[in-house]
């Protein structure tokens, strides 16, 4: 069984995003996501400063086994990305939705998070997929 | 339809994370490559390779047919329960499969071939086989278990029969011994020690079960092949296909030149190219920038084409992105990769990576 905490928001491409109390929106993969993917041994991450689209991919997260896009769940400009992931990119394995967060950004339009789903509706597309 | 092993209760019990493989459903992990490769470099692992194909070939003549058939050369094998690692080529000295032959007696030879390729095998055997008057007998009854790693002697050979361990401690590498039905052979495809043991398939889950009690750690086919790549060792259809000869293959060792009358297939093929010089080569690569090697991404060199990299991944041993490449025979010490759109670079390293534990090029 994933584990696809309520309070965050969701992505059809297995991102997730959570708002922060200064405004900012923190982003990551799912459990789900690193669990498919596997053990992961390179990130790459978006410039600081850089702006991006919603649906843009703008990191890359590569497991022993593949690389794979990681998409801006919705546009902003990038506040901050998790440096630590450099010497320990397995955080994403261990732990998706703390440590192993990717990057944070400042909203463009703070309303597109209410496009993406909630972990109920996320829960409801996994099993989906899963067929 | 996917096959499923004598084993497939087990890897569901493991929690094995199963995926087709030519055709089979396998374990690609059970949780973490990474930790299951590193516990094969350091202590002991367990491969389900049942899926692979096991042929007896019997008849008087036998020796004389693989003489024919086999790039390498049989009359190696001199001593019973010796192997052999050969290429088995077409008349155009394309690689139809590479494999392990044992000798047992000089009417009864044991192959043991791969499993994406096991119906043209068996097709191109049935064909060569006749005029030499061997039988040709695959043995889909047996399962096959690979153990790997510095320990993985030590914690199968309890679990061995009383009749056959003294036998089976006493392997040389590259030799194996039968005990009844089963098979335990001093070889693998990881870089260490170790047994590869074929089994009757009802035997085969309390033999599992047993190896795990004893602290043989499952292990899927994802580490099987990090371990393989970092030991320098060819994958077939990616490293090798029907297209490509052992010269081109970094396996012209293999070949066997000498005797000069040994008449094999592929033999006056192989010649030629010999003669005319290969145009290509297959090296190993060692990533210097950050970022991954994968199978098929374009290697830019000095020279006057494009290499491609045959195999590539993350070497857990390492802690950097390792290759095979195909790259122009000028190829020098360094050379480009084509990672995502961005060139990163490399250097052009001799294989294997690691051996026994410990890496064997500077990094």
């Amino acid at each position: 069984m994933s584990n696809v905490p309520v309070e965050l928001k969701y992505a059809k491409t297995h991102e997730w995003a959570r708002s922060n109390d200064d405004g900012s929106v923190t982003i990551g993969i799912s459990d789900n996501a690193q669990d498919q993917l596997g053990d992961m041994v390179f990130i790459e991450l978006p410039e600081v400063g850089q702006s991006v689209s919603a649906a843009e991919a703008c990191a890359v997260v590569e497991s022993v086994k593949a690389a794979s896009d990681v998409y801006a769940p919705i546009a902003g400009e990038v506040l901050e990305v998790n440096e630590g992931l450099a010497d320990s990119p397995e955080s994403v394995n261990s732990d998706a939705y703390g440590e192993g967060w990717l990057f944070r950004l400042q909203p463009a339009d703070a309303g597109e998070m209410a496009g993406l789903m909630d972990g109920d509706a996320y829960e409801t597309f996994l099993a989906s997929e899963a067929h | 339809m996917t096959n499923r092993t004598p084993l497939y209760e087990e890897h569901v019990a493991d929690g094995g994370k199963l995926v087709d493989f030519a055709g089979w459903e396998m374990p690609i992990n059970y949780g973490s490559q990474i930790d299951e490769h590193n516990n094969v470099r350091n202590d002991a692992g367990m491969f389900d390779v049942s899926h692979m194909t096991v042929v007896d070939l019997t008849g008087e003549r036998t020796r004389e047919f693989l003489r024919y058939l086999l790039a390498n050369n049989v009359d190696r094998l001199k001593d019973s329960g010796k192997a052999l690692y050969s290429c088995m080529l077409n008349e155009d000295g394309g690689v139809i499969d590479d494999l392990i032959v044992y000798f047992l007696s000089d009417d009864f030879f044991r192959m043991v071939v791969n499993a994406g390729t096991r119906e043209k095998d068996i097709a191109w055997l049935e064909k060569q086989a006749p005029a030499f008057g061997v039988s040709v007998t695959e043995r889909p009854e047996l399962a096959m278990i690979a153990v790997q790693g510095p320990n993985a002697r030590d914690k199968a050979l309890p679990l061995l029969s009383d009749a056959v361990r003294p036998a089976a401690a006493g392997l040389k590498p590259f030799f194996g011994v039968f005990d009844g039905d089963w098979f335990i052979a001093r070889t693998g495809y990881t870089g260490e020690d170790g047994f590869e043991i074929v089994l009757p398939a009802d035997a085969a889950a309390t033999f599992w079960q047993q190896l795990r009690a004893a602290g043989v750690r499952p292990t899927g086919l994802g580490a099987r092949d990090t371990l393989r790549l970092e030991a320098g060792m060819n994958l077939y259809g990616s490293d090798m296909d029907e297209s490509i000869s052992p010269l081109e293959a970094a396996l012209g060792w293999t070949v066997a030149w000498e005797p000069a009358e040994r008449d094999f297939i592929g033999r006056t093929a192989l010649e030629r190219q010999r003669e005319a010089g290969t145009t290509q080569k297959l090296v190993g690569l060692l990533l210097v920038d950050k970022g991954v090697l994968r199978n098929h991404q374009k290697v830019v060199t000095d020279g006057e084409a494009d290499g491609e990299i045959t195999s590539g991944s993350f070497s857990p041993t390492l802690q950097r992105a390792i290759a095979f490449a195909r790259v122009p025979k000028s190829t020098g010490d360094t050379c480009q990769v084509d990672v995502r759109g961005k060139l990163l670079n490399a250097r052009v390293v001799k294989p294997p990576f690691v051996r026994n534990g410990e890496a064997q090029i500077e990094l």
